[in-house]
């Protein structure tokens, strides 16, 4: 009899549990109220402007995790936009509302991060950081026909559907442009690979990668990959790529593992031209790193913290400023995403009394017609497929720092 | 009922919370009052708590540690999601998710054989560590496929995508990428009808000559093999239904969203673990237990989503205090004192009552 009077009670707290669940939707977590954060800006537009209403954004990506710098790096990036943006006045004279879901880069938890905001009342969508989780969200903001722009999904399938835009190239984009590039300016003709075969980012710009190699007629002499268990010694894969006489070494990874490549090569004493993409920014700031490794290194990256343009120059010194470092990409794809929902907004001319339904419809338009210039590239335009059309950038370090080609 | 066995009876119970559930978070969510956030969480718990009834079998009723538990759901994942993905549009969308599911229990039970043959030797903490290698190993394994279809038929690959050497077509298994637009079969309907299934299987095997058997290996081993029990069979009987079982939380997993890729956080020994979580919290051996934990701890995430960065320190806690609550002495002595206080309640109240 206990035992059942124990699993009643049990099952009425599950009860309660579950019901306050329903309830408490809308609580919606890390939601920053805008409204009076500048009273004047707002005051301005005041004359057509309802004070209530106000555009909700949700953003998601990993704040926990493997992958919490690159998910806290945009939560921070969008923020920091919609302040000013809210500051400035807001979008079309409404305030904006934003809040940052949690989903541990993980394709589950974003569908679940993306229900949460839906309860909050979300109408356009900054996400999802990372590519798996992208790909599973983009089907359910395709279904509720819901406005998607990730900052930095770079996978083909993150945007498959014509609700979803990019802010990033995509992999294969990267991919070839680094082939083309590397063809172009004669910076090798045999060339070794070191690439993550666990990580999708960085077999999908191999993959594209390669196959624009073979028809610029680039000599791939070694592919090496390793995993993210085995991402601490490359001895392996740099001997390997040594024996096989390759002069530049094509990195599509992280600047991580970027760096022990480096100090490997070093320690072996062979000095190739080393390319990688934008996943090695951030190699110049890794702590206990030693900076003369890289020197030589060329890279792909959207965003250089080092750029002169005010433009970054404002964005890098208020970032520090607010949260005590440098701004990596992910930050100015955020930033910059945040700035394109806003120019497309005013293009379409929504306002937050539209569904989000009707938003979508309207940005999807917008989005084709609009050209962009930000941290990220200058004079961006998109197509109906999502993919954002701007010229790559490549640096090269020299001296400790970047410098532009 | 007076007459039912209390085993029979305390089974029903458990079928019976499964049934209400599910007519009243069906009901609620025809009737769109349920959050998008808990609609979508829906088959998440059914899987959640299919894995945990199916670990409870061999780690409650087999008494083995198994580790591995998120590998044999890999299996299920992958096995059922390549089908769908190459009979899409071939056949009649329910009588493909009928033979995934199928596909997937049977594939998952397979590995759970040859799997089991050389691991069911081991004991103990050896097992464990064994079960746990296997697990990672069969999540590595899926992370080199490369299968792509083209005119010419199937290419297949473990070093990379261009190997396959594909004449147009797509690539069907991408290595780490996985398979990607998998259809999107898995209802709450079906989620919680194959809960009821697994329960039923599990439940009665429990209560059969079998179960009685895996139980008496589980107590003492060189007892029952010496009345004549064979013990490799039916050791490796539990481990392979519970393999079968953990393959259909897999389809379930594959179906519910449009992609599959084989990380550490959703098939690794993370997973593992915390399906090993479901089943020690709620009580080794108990079935009704380890669902209703598997209910609470996928929940309880989610909902303390509005504390953002303190959730998941307030879910560690959660999850010690109520270990602490449930399986410690003066837990127990604390929880008896407050079903005698309920008792107390409820007898006072019927003698009011008459």
């Amino acid at each position: 009899m206990r035992k059942k009077c124990l699993s009643v009670f049990l099952a009425g707290v599950l009860a309660v549990t579950a019901l306050a669940g329903c309830g408490g939707g809308n609580g919606g977590s890390e939601t920053t109220a805008a409204a009076g954060d500048n009273g004047t800006a707002a005051a301005d537009n005041g004359g057509s402007a309802d004070s209530d209403a106000v555009f909700k954004i949700g953003g998601i990506g990993p704040i926990t995790g493997n992958t919490a710098i690159y998910g806290t790096a945009v939560q921070n990036g969008m923020a920091q936009a919609f302040d000013e943006i809210n500051a400035a006045g807001g979008i079309n004279g409404y305030q904006v509302e934003y809040s940052f879901e949690d989903d541990v880069s993980d394709p589950q938890n974003a569908v679940t991060a993306y229900n949460t905001l839906k309860d909050w009342g979300m109408q356009m969508l900054i996400g999802t950081v990372t590519s798996g989780a992208c790909e599973a969200v983009v089907d359910e903001t395709y279904a509720d026909n819901m406005f998607q722009i990730t900052p930095s999904g770079t996978s083909l399938n993150s945007i498959k559907n014509d609700n979803a835009f990019r802010m990033c190239f995509s992999d294969p984009a990267q991919g070839s442009e680094s082939a083309k590039y590397i063809s172009e300016n004669n910076l090798g003709s045999k060339i070794a690979v070191i690439y993550d075969s666990s990580d999708t980012y960085s077999t999908g710009i191999y993959q594209a990668f390669a196959e624009e190699a073979e028809t610029l007629g680039l000599e791939i002499v070694a592919a090496e990959s390793f995993t993210a268990d085995t991402n601490t010694d490359f001895s392996v894969q740099v001997q390997k790529a040594q024996d096989a006489g390759a002069d530049l070494v094509f990195l599509p990874i992280y600047y991580q593992e970027a760096s022990l490549i480096l100090a490997k090569a070093q320690e072996i004493g062979y000095a190739p031209q080393f390319f990688g993409c934008d996943g090695m920014d951030g190699i110049l700031t890794l702590e206990n790193f030693d900076v003369s490794l890289a020197e030589g290194l060329m890279l792909m990256t959207p965003f250089s913290a080092d750029a002169e343009d005010e433009l970054t120059q404002n964005f890098v010194s208020a970032y520090e400023e607010a949260h005590g470092e440098t701004p990596n990409q992910f930050a100015a794809d955020a930033y910059d995403a945040a700035y394109v929902i806003k120019a497309a907004a005013e293009q379409a001319g929504i306002t937050p009394d539209m569904s989000a339904s009707d938003i979508c419809d309207a940005m999807k338009t917008a989005m084709t017609e609009i050209s962009y210039t930000g941290l990220t590239g200058k004079e961006i335009t998109w197509g109906e497929d999502g993919e954002p059309t701007k010229a790559p950038i490549v640096v090269k370090v020299t001296n400790g720092a970047y410098e532009f080609m | 009922m007076k007459r039912m066995q209390k085993t029979t009876r305390s089974n029903f119970i458990t079928y019976g919370i499964v049934i209400v559930g599910t007519i009243l978070f069906q009901a609620l969510d025809s009737a769109g009052m349920l959050s998008s956030l808990l609609s979508g969480l829906l088959v998440p718990l059914c899987y959640f708590m299919i894995l945990a009834v199916s670990l409870n079998l061999v780690v409650g009723i087999l008494g083995e540690l198994s580790l591995g538990h998120a590998g044999f759901m890999c299996v299920g994942a992958f096995a059922s999601a390549f089908f769908s993905k190459i009979m899409d549009g071939a056949m009649p969308d329910g009588l493909r998710f009928f033979l995934a599911l199928l596909i997937g229990a049977a594939l998952a039970g397979v590995f759970g054989i040859l799997i089991g043959i050389p691991v069911l030797r081991l004991r103990g903490d050896y097992l464990a560590i064994v079960t746990l290698a296997f697990g990672e190993i069969i999540r590595n394994v899926v992370n080199v496929f490369y299968i792509g279809r083209d005119a010419n038929g199937f290419h297949f690959s473990m070093k990379d995508a261009m190997s396959l050497n594909m004449d147009g077509g797509e690539i069907i298994v991408n290595g780490p990428q996985g398979i990607n637009g998998t259809p999107r079969d898995s209802t709450f309907l079906i989620s919680a009808i194959l809960l009821l299934i697994t329960l039923i299987i599990v439940l009665n095997l429990i209560n059969s000559r079998s179960g009685r058997a895996i139980m008496s290996i589980r107590d003492d081993r060189i007892a029952a093999e010496s009345i004549g029990i064979n013990i490799t069979k039916f050791k490796l009987m539990a481990f392979a239904i519970s393999s079968a079982l953990a393959g259909v939380a897999g389809v379930l997993y594959a179906h519910n969203l449009s992609t599959l890729a084989a990380s550490s956080s959703n098939f690794g020994y993370n997973m593992s673990i915390s399906i090993l979580v479901f089943v020690v919290l709620g009580g080794i051996g108990s079935i009704r237990g380890s669902m209703i934990a598997a209910f609470i701890l996928t929940l309880l995430p989610e909902l303390l989503r509005s504390l953002s960065d303190y959730r998941m320190l307030i879910y560690a806690i959660v999850l010690i205090i109520m270990m602490l609550v449930n399986w410690s002495t003066s837990g127990r002595y604390m929880k008896e004192k407050i079903a005698d206080w309920f008792r107390g309640l409820r007898k006072s109240g019927t003698k009011g009552v008459s």
